[in-house]
């Protein structure tokens, strides 16, 4: 894409920013919003990285030496509660809110105050959510599933269901505010064709949300009505299904699978693209590849749920369903392959850690295929196997994307270039302590260990040491990180506007760092 | 110190030296269905190796080769409808392959009607033990039934204070029996939250599910023990809750049959003699370690916010009938189950008894014991 800009910087300071903590209270700005939403998904990384670190601790022999089961299965639901709900979807709306706007062309988000109740709606259900670690009873303990009717006899239930609901709504002011600048807002000349693929992702990922937070608005709301006002949704004695409850949930989860790799798929396509120093292979069919992902991810959720009991009919539309999401992400792959090929490679941190994804995802999708074949999930259904599976599309999936799109980004919002030299430290060493981690989880997936297990059998002691050893290994590589970042906020050589040679986009017009207010007067696209 | 220096070589080592190192991957198993899983699972695993190794094969060459210090000029190519026609109609094709065995064997896995006879054992998953009901075998009036609880003590898990076991976490005081060469069908429910019944041998997981009843079929073919567990977060002591199967030859699975039938009736005599609040102490503390310590722990103090304390409880003091309605109707809407089916009269009286004693509980409260009479009194009013 080529790109006329014209007065781009010209009346950037008319109005700048409050000082001091109204700044980022009352801030409408996008670029403000998304720093908070980053700077929000970082410390949930942190705090749910460390109850991570807690689990790990607990597995790292057989036996019961640092904490009851209770407290257990409490730092595995927060843990997933946290990164999800977090971590990785407020860094991607964090992204989307700096980005979006600066590669449409477009001045700021259609609704800016909008945008600042979607942010600070956060805080506020996070701390409700926490809120429960000091009370008699303590925090959720139910997994980040909720299955009724485990959780409707939770102590604080209410609470939790509180705090997702805000977060829902947060979630669906995000998205609504995403689907009507990118569909109002483009600079002329712009046609959908002609949008960046992180913007295309975001606008899939956007209508992925408007569907589901409400369904999973809808089953809170039952599980709080069976709790405290005597329904019956969830109860067999009283006539109702626990695996109603399941279904449900699920048509909101595997979607929400999917709200969490999209974005990474814009970002990837963009970082390959730049240090490859050519344009992306097949622009076209990598939108339909995310297009049928989202469409596919409505008629698989059941795959989710195959031992449940479904009849045999369900049992294999599911799974013929569930492989046939194979064919639009192995079109990913390889286009992102084709982009690399005869390219002129170099390999910075943002390029280390997108290859990285896509070769770990891959390997994550590939367990995902195997996953789908309905008798093998049979032996596979709550294993370590299924863990080794999501945390490989997750953490070097999503949470490598989103490392990289903010040392590919950070340049251009912060002005100056982060250290090059501590960047491939940290890569290397994710890179490494991420898959000691979680390839041995498919071994003793496979050997029959189940997940949310706060002990194990003898046979698994080795390799979940080994898996623990790599989870502090990643875990304390994530404080360089935040070293490098910080560092760089302050410090460092300055950027060029273009920052990265290969670079293609409205975003590398603007100065680094970019100023307070962009494109003022729309950019023509050619 | 030299001794010291070969430790340090020679432990790293000996842990590599040991087989459990190699258990990485699923066990064949043995039924006719878990060796056909397994080739499944191995023919979809080389499937995606094979296609990993190509693909990754080509992106690593083109890393190296396409490197800038190799390659100053990119090529400016975008598209081609070739190459995208040809990936996405080739793993279409491929996945077709796979898709045929996998619906093949599903619908064996799906058959439970096709051969006659077998057995039918109901499986009840209960926060955190198994319930298992031979639908076949009245003893008097009612099916066999008994409960399967781990074994595995508290001082292995909770405290390390001692070795573990060989089988820790995967030892029950009663496998559920079946015999070789036959049909089992196991009807599987749950009485409280969700549940699943997992034995990897027989490539079966069910989940058990209250108002629902699944069934699982299966047919061993070896005789041996084989050891599950329990694979959906039921709460606290989920990891707590294995699964043991012992399969066994016609003749001893008939042998088996009738043992349980004689203990059965055996306890119907223990419930008529005269016991001293001696005697149902001790067996009560027993009883009460492996059913009762897991919540309302060894000191009786409870955890605050989820099991009330039995140490200073009006109930357990003063309040004889009331407690024994609890433990036989359990608490509706708390973690509180039924103990009715889960301990006969003799056991049931010793726990009471032992709550009623324990803890300080004799000196502040009435110090009534409870005798199986009791027991066999409130079933006749109120059962």
């Amino acid at each position: 894409m080529s790109a006329v800009v014209e007065n781009n910087n010209h009346h950037d300071d008319h109005h700048g920013p409050q000082k001091g903590f109204m700044r980022w209270l009352t801030t409408t700005n996008h670029k403000d919003i998304g720093t908070l939403y980053l700077w929000f998904a970082f410390a949930a990384f942190l705090l749910g990285g460390a109850f991570a670190m807690g689990i790990r601790a607990e597995l790292f022999e057989p036996g019961l030496q640092l904490m009851d089961p209770i407290r257990y299965n409490q730092l595995v639901t927060m843990h997933g509660l946290i990164m999800i709900f977090g971590g990785v979807m407020p860094a991607f709306v964090g992204l989307a809110n700096w980005l979006i706007p600066l590669q449409i062309g477009a001045p700021d988000m259609a609704m800016p105050r909008m945008n600042n109740l979607s942010f600070w709606l956060l805080p506020v259900a996070f701390s409700i959510l926490l809120s429960t670690a000091f009370m008699e009873g303590g925090m959720p303990g139910f997994g980040w599933t909720f299955y009724a009717p485990l959780s409707t006899n939770y102590p604080n239930i209410a609470y939790f269901v509180f705090a997702i609901h805000i977060m829902g709504a947060s979630s669906i002011m995000g998205s609504i505010n995403v689907v009507v600048t990118i569909m109002n807002m483009r600079a002329p000349g712009m046609t959908l064709m002609k949008m960046p693929l992180f913007v295309w992702s975001w606008l899939i990922t956007a209508y992925l949300l408007i569907a589901v937070m409400p369904v999973l608005a809808g089953a809170v709301t039952m599980l709080l009505m069976d709790a405290y006002f005597g329904t019956s949704f969830f109860d067999a004695a009283g006539g109702g299904d626990p695996v109603l409850f399941q279904h449900v949930f699920w048509f909101f989860g595997h979607p929400e699978v999917y709200i969490m790799i999209l974005p990474a798929f814009g970002i990837t396509s963009h970082i390959i693209s730049t240090f490859s120093r050519k344009p992306l292979f097949g622009h076209a069919s990598m939108v339909y590849a995310m297009v049928s992902i989202a469409v596919l991810s409505f008629v698989v959720w059941a795959h989710h749920m195959f031992t449940v009991g479904m009849p045999l009919v369900a049992e294999l539309f599911f799974m013929w369903a569930t492989m046939l999401i194979a064919i639009p992400t192995g079109v990913k792959v390889f286009n992102w392959c084709a982009t690399i090929f005869k390219g002129s490679i170099t390999y910075e941190t943002p390029m280390l850690f997108a290859i990285a994804f896509v070769v770990l995802f891959t390997i994550g999708g590939f367990s995902g295929l195997m996953l789908a074949i309905t008798p093998a999930d049979f032996q596979y259904h709550d294993t370590y196997f299924v863990v080794a599976h999501f945390h490989y599309v997750l953490v070097p999936g999503a949470v490598f994307s989103i490392m990289a799109a903010v040392y590919y980004w950070l340049p251009k919002w912060t002005g100056n270039m982060y250290d090059e030299r501590m960047g491939k430290m940290h890569f290397w060493l994710s890179f490494i302590g991420v898959n000691i981690t979680f390839f041995p989880q498919h071994f003793v997936g496979l050997a029959g260990m189940p997940r949310r297990y706060a002990d194990y059998a003898l046979q698994f002691a080795e390799w979940n040491a080994v898996s623990s050893v790599g989870a502090f290994l990643f875990g304390l590589s994530q404080l360089l990180f935040l070293y490098i970042v910080v560092k760089t906020v302050f410090a460092g050589k300055k950027a060029t506007p273009q920052v990265w040679d290969g670079a293609d986009g409205l975003e590398w017009t603007v100065d680094s760092p970019a100023p307070y207010h962009t494109f003022d007067v729309p950019p023509k696209v050619k | 110190m030299k001794n010291k220096l070969w430790a340090l070589i020679l432990y790293p080592l000996s842990l590599f030296m040991s087989a459990d190192w190699l258990d990485i991957n699923m066990p064949v198993g043995v039924t006719d269905i878990s060796k056909e899983v397994f080739g499944l699972h191995m023919t979809i695993f080389f499937v995606v190796v094979a296609i990993g190794v190509v693909v990754f094969g080509i992106l690593f060459w083109s890393m190296w080769k396409y490197r800038r210090s190799n390659n100053k000029k990119p090529a400016t190519f975008t598209e081609n409808h070739t190459v995208e026609m040809l990936w996405t109609i080739v793993p279409t094709l491929i996945l077709i392959a796979m898709a045929v065995p996998a619906s093949i064997t599903l619908k064996k896995i799906y058959d439970h009607e096709s051969e006659e006879g077998g057995i039918d054992i109901q499986v009840v998953g209960w926060q955190w033990k198994w319930q298992y009901k031979y639908l076949d075998e009245q003893v008097g009036n009612k099916p066999l039934s008994f409960f399967s609880n781990l074994t595995t003590p508290p001082d292995q898990y909770e405290f390390n204070r001692v070795e573990k076991n060989e089988n820790y976490l995967l030892e029950v005081d009663e496998p559920v029996v079946i015999p070789v060469d036959t049909p089992v069908r196991f009807l599987i429910t749950s009485n409280d939250v969700i549940h699943s019944w997992y034995m990897s041998d027989f490539a079966v997981k069910q989940d058990a599910i209250p108002g629902f009843i699944n069934v699982a079929k299966t047919k061993v073919n070896v005789p041996g023990i084989y050891r599950g567990n329990c694979t959906e977060l039921c709460g606290e002591r989920h990891a707590y809750m294995p699964i043991v199967v012992k399969a066994v030859t016609q003749e001893e699975y008939e042998e088996w049959l009738q043992s349980k039938r004689e203990i059965i009736e055996q306890i119907a005599y223990l419930t008529e003699k005269e016991w001293s609040s001696d005697e149902l102490l001790a067996t009560g503390e027993e009883i009460y370690e492996t059913r009762c310590a897991a919540c309302h722990q060894t000191n009786g103090a409870g955890i605050a916010g989820f099991y009330p304390a039995l140490a200073g409880s009006d109930v357990v003091m003063n309040n004889k009938a009331k407690q024994i309605e609890i433990l036989m109707e359990g608490i509706r809407g708390s973690q509180m189950q039924s103990f009715a089916e889960q301990l006969n009269e003799v056991e049931m009286a010793s726990v009471i008894t032992f709550t009623r004693l324990a803890w300080g509980n004799e000196r502040s409260g009435d110090g009534e014991i409870v005798i199986p009479k009791d027991i066999v009194e409130y079933k006749e009013t109120n059962l």
